[in-house]
């Protein structure tokens, strides 16, 4: 399972990062979310949000192994385990992979609990299975 | 505590100096925040007589407790001020992101005082206040003034800032923000001109402390899955305020050519789903709103961006103005968005100026060579840009109608649609008496958004007087400018028709105070006697004669629409009066009487 975004869909209003914030560190505090919504305006007047796709790449480079795979398959970060290195942040193809020591002793990313779809007023995100190309 | 960011930002712009406060717990407790908050301090703080564009008036920018949280629309900021425009109280409700990260950044009000020597933008990034020289920025429109912070530190970062309409102290200069969101009555934007303060931007990292957190976000939780479920949900969504663009062109509540008809023949050209298929490129929400009202548009025949038109700006400025063409419309608010003043009033005071051309009273020689005809758009456009730059006829225009008609005379005053100064809003009330008495009692002139009533009075008989009806005003008043005391929006309730009593375990585990609606509604009715006793404070002869409407609405049945030959009888406008003053417990001249003042506990805040 991954989570999935339309970003024409999306207002900008920064709900699933409250409540992404929420489930992760029990804070208000949209800057310690892992979406990313990047506003561009006013010209051409849109939206882009970057959602983790659960590829893994920042799991193989952690080297001290901080970043686990639960039941679901969902990648996430052992708060105790990580050490800042920041090894895992340029491996992440979508920019959501997060190292800001002066908000989190962690590294953070999305582990798939599901706030921010529950909040998404226009259904601009969901979660399915990860697709897989077939040739 | 719990609720609060916990601090309260002052910045004397005379003597530059910046100091922080606790926010008082009392406060919190009895004014909750918002324009609680607003007119606690502008009662307290600005001293009787102030000049609202002097170093004594004071610019008081409020959160609340829902503002930045995981609660459906907490997004609103307050701006309260004495208003240069009326003279009286003002409380500007802006949408977007900036009451949020106000939080974020530690703050739950920033009062602006006294004048800074030279233009200033006043920098917030978490603890670190600073006033930067702004004096290359003075002058600059908003659009690119927000560009080149946003460019410069990052989308992180949130901007509010006036034009050259709030620099010119143009009386009904707005604050602008997130590129379509505006503090947008009253002249906000005049005061924070007069004080040479050209933005406002702020970022912060920090979190909101709640008391109650697993209880707070299933509450939070259950908001967001009412709205989602809502019934009416994927409209107003689509559509956001122009969904009742149709409705009031049909019932005659569309304010058309001055507010002389309530209905316009070129009205299907500015319907919401003409301007979704024309125009709309993408939903904008403020922080927090599972439905976005905001449609943000492109003009491909004016090659410009602009978030709406929303409902107002196509009643003011496109059928108010015998305009039907939907972009030329979105043009308009483009450009009264950067220069930043207020389409409402703008719409009006424009729509005043063409009558006074179609009756004769101005003529070529008056408008600087303007023909100005109701359905001129090139002559709307160049007007609009006069108002701003205080130039020609747009510096009597810059004045507001209630001075200019006064200047000019002749009959015009009857034609100036107002209550107590302030431009009247988006609704023609000939034959909508609920309305009529919303706009006649609102505590900031003729505003719709206290009391929202006109589909109220098509539900129970437009032209019905009775008490029950009064009630219902009274009763909108103190309950629906809590969400604005709350720093959220109202339009879940109103336009989702969610239940209200979802708000109540919410606000009870972030605050950690219980609070019904009851108790609620008793703080918003404190609230309205004080907006009310401050009009008092400021202006010796208040009284009733200041509730009364534009003439119109009492003398001028329309010739037109769907309100043909339909008026509301002067003796129906003093007896909602009469009905108002004695449900509130006000004389018969619609001031506070002592008693009430004591039942509500205000007496030790009005010596």
């Amino acid at each position: 399972m991954r989570l999935y975004v339309d970003s024409t869909k999306c207002s900008g209003c920064n709900a699933c990062r409250v409540a992404c914030s929420l489930n992760l560190f029990g804070e208000n505090n949209p800057k310690k979310s892992a979406l990313v919504i990047e506003p561009h305006f006013p010209e051409p007047g849109l939206y882009t949000v970057k959602v983790c796709t659960q590829c893994g790449d920042c799991a193989k480079v952690c080297p001290t192994e901080a970043i686990k795979q639960d039941e679901k398959g969902a990648y996430y970060v052992d708060f105790a385990e990580c050490n800042l290195c920041e090894a895992c942040v340029p491996e992440c193809p979508e920019g959501v992979m997060f190292v800001r020591a002066e908000l989190s002793n962690s590294a953070w990313k999305c582990n798939l609990c599901g706030d921010c779809v529950s909040v998404c007023g226009t259904s601009a995100l969901w979660i399915a299975e990860i697709e897989t190309l077939t040739a | 505590m719990n609720g609060y960011a916990g601090r309260i930002l002052r910045v004397n712009l005379t003597t530059a100096t910046i100091t922080k406060e606790p926010t008082p717990p009392d406060l919190a407790r009895d004014f909750i925040g918002g324009r609680g908050f607003g007119i606690y301090f502008l009662l307290k703080e600005v001293p009787k007589g102030a000049d609202p564009l002097g170093p004594e008036n004071k610019l008081i920018i409020s959160s609340g407790p829902i503002s930045g949280m995981m609660i459906p629309g907490g997004g609103k900021c307050d701006w309260t001020t004495k208003a240069p425009l009326t003279g009286g109280y003002a409380s500007a409700s802006m949408g977007g992101h900036f009451t949020a990260e106000m939080r974020y950044a530690g703050l739950d009000s920033i009062i602006l005082e006294g004048i800074s020597p030279k233009p200033v933008t006043l920098f917030i990034d978490n603890d670190r206040v600073e006033l930067r020289d702004a004096s290359d920025l003075w002058g600059k429109t908003t659009f690119v003034v927000e560009k080149q912070f946003k460019e410069k530190l990052g989308e992180e970062y949130q901007i509010a800032t006036i034009g050259p309409g709030g620099e010119n102290l143009v009386s009904y200069a707005c604050i602008n923000h997130d590129y379509g969101r505006q503090a947008g009555r009253g002249g906000v934007g005049a005061v924070m001109g007069s004080k040479k303060v050209k933005a406002i931007v702020i970022h912060g990292t920090k979190s909101i402390p709640v008391a109650d957190m697993e209880a707070y976000r299933k509450a939070g939780m259950a908001l967001f899955k009412a709205c989602k479920e809502a019934e009416g949900l994927k409209d107003w969504t689509r559509y956001g305020t122009t969904i009742v663009v149709s409705w009031c062109d049909e019932v005659g509540a569309l304010p058309t050519r001055n507010f002389s008809a309530g209905s316009f023949e070129g009205g299907k050209n500015l319907y919401g789903p003409v301007m979704r298929e024309k125009i709309v490129i993408t939903d904008k929400g403020c922080f927090g709103c599972p439905s976005p009202c905001g449609k943000y548009s492109r003009s491909k025949k004016y090659n410009s961006y602009v978030e709406g038109p929303e409902y107002e700006t196509i009643g003011l400025i496109g059928s108010n103005l015998g305009i039907d063409d939907i972009e030329a419309v979105a043009q308009a608010n483009r450009l009264c968005d950067d220069l930043g003043i207020d389409t409402i009033s703008a719409g009006n005071a424009i729509g005043w100026a063409m009558e006074c051309y179609q009756k004769g009273i101005f003529t070529k020689k008056d408008t600087d060579g303007l023909d100005l005809k109701f359905g001129n758009v090139e002559a709307t456009f160049a007007l609009i840009e006069k108002i701003a730059r205080r130039e020609g006829l747009g510096a009597l225009l810059s004045e507001g109608i209630k001075r200019a008609s006064q200047k000019v005379g002749k009959g015009s005053e009857k034609f100036a649609i107002h209550v107590k100064g302030m431009e009247q809003s988006g609704y023609a009330t000939h034959n909508a008496t609920a309305m009529l008495l919303a706009y006649m009692t609102c505590d900031v002139g003729a505003h719709h958004n206290r009391s929202w009533a006109i589909t109220y009075d098509l539900q129970v008989g437009r032209e019905l007087v009775v008490p029950e009806k009064v009630a219902r005003i009274i009763w909108l008043q103190n309950f629906r400018p809590m969400f604005d005391v709350l720093g959220g929006c109202r339009l879940q309730w109103v336009e989702l028709n969610i239940d209200r009593e979802l708000y109540v375990p919410a606000l009870e585990a972030i605050t950690g105070i219980h609070r019904s609606w009851q108790d609620l509604e008793k703080v918003g009715e404190r609230i309205w006697n004080l907006t009310r006793l401050f009009w008092l404070r400021e202006n010796e002869d208040f009284g009733r004669q200041w509730d009364m409407p534009s003439p119109r609405f009492y003398e001028e049945a329309p010739k037109t629409g769907a309100t043909k030959g339909q008026i509301t009888k002067i003796e129906d406008v003093n007896r909602l009066l009469d009905m108002y003053y004695e449900q509130r417990g006000w004389t018969s001249d619609g001031l506070p009487t002592t008693e009430t003042i004591e039942n509500l506990g205000l007496k030790a805040l009005t010596h």
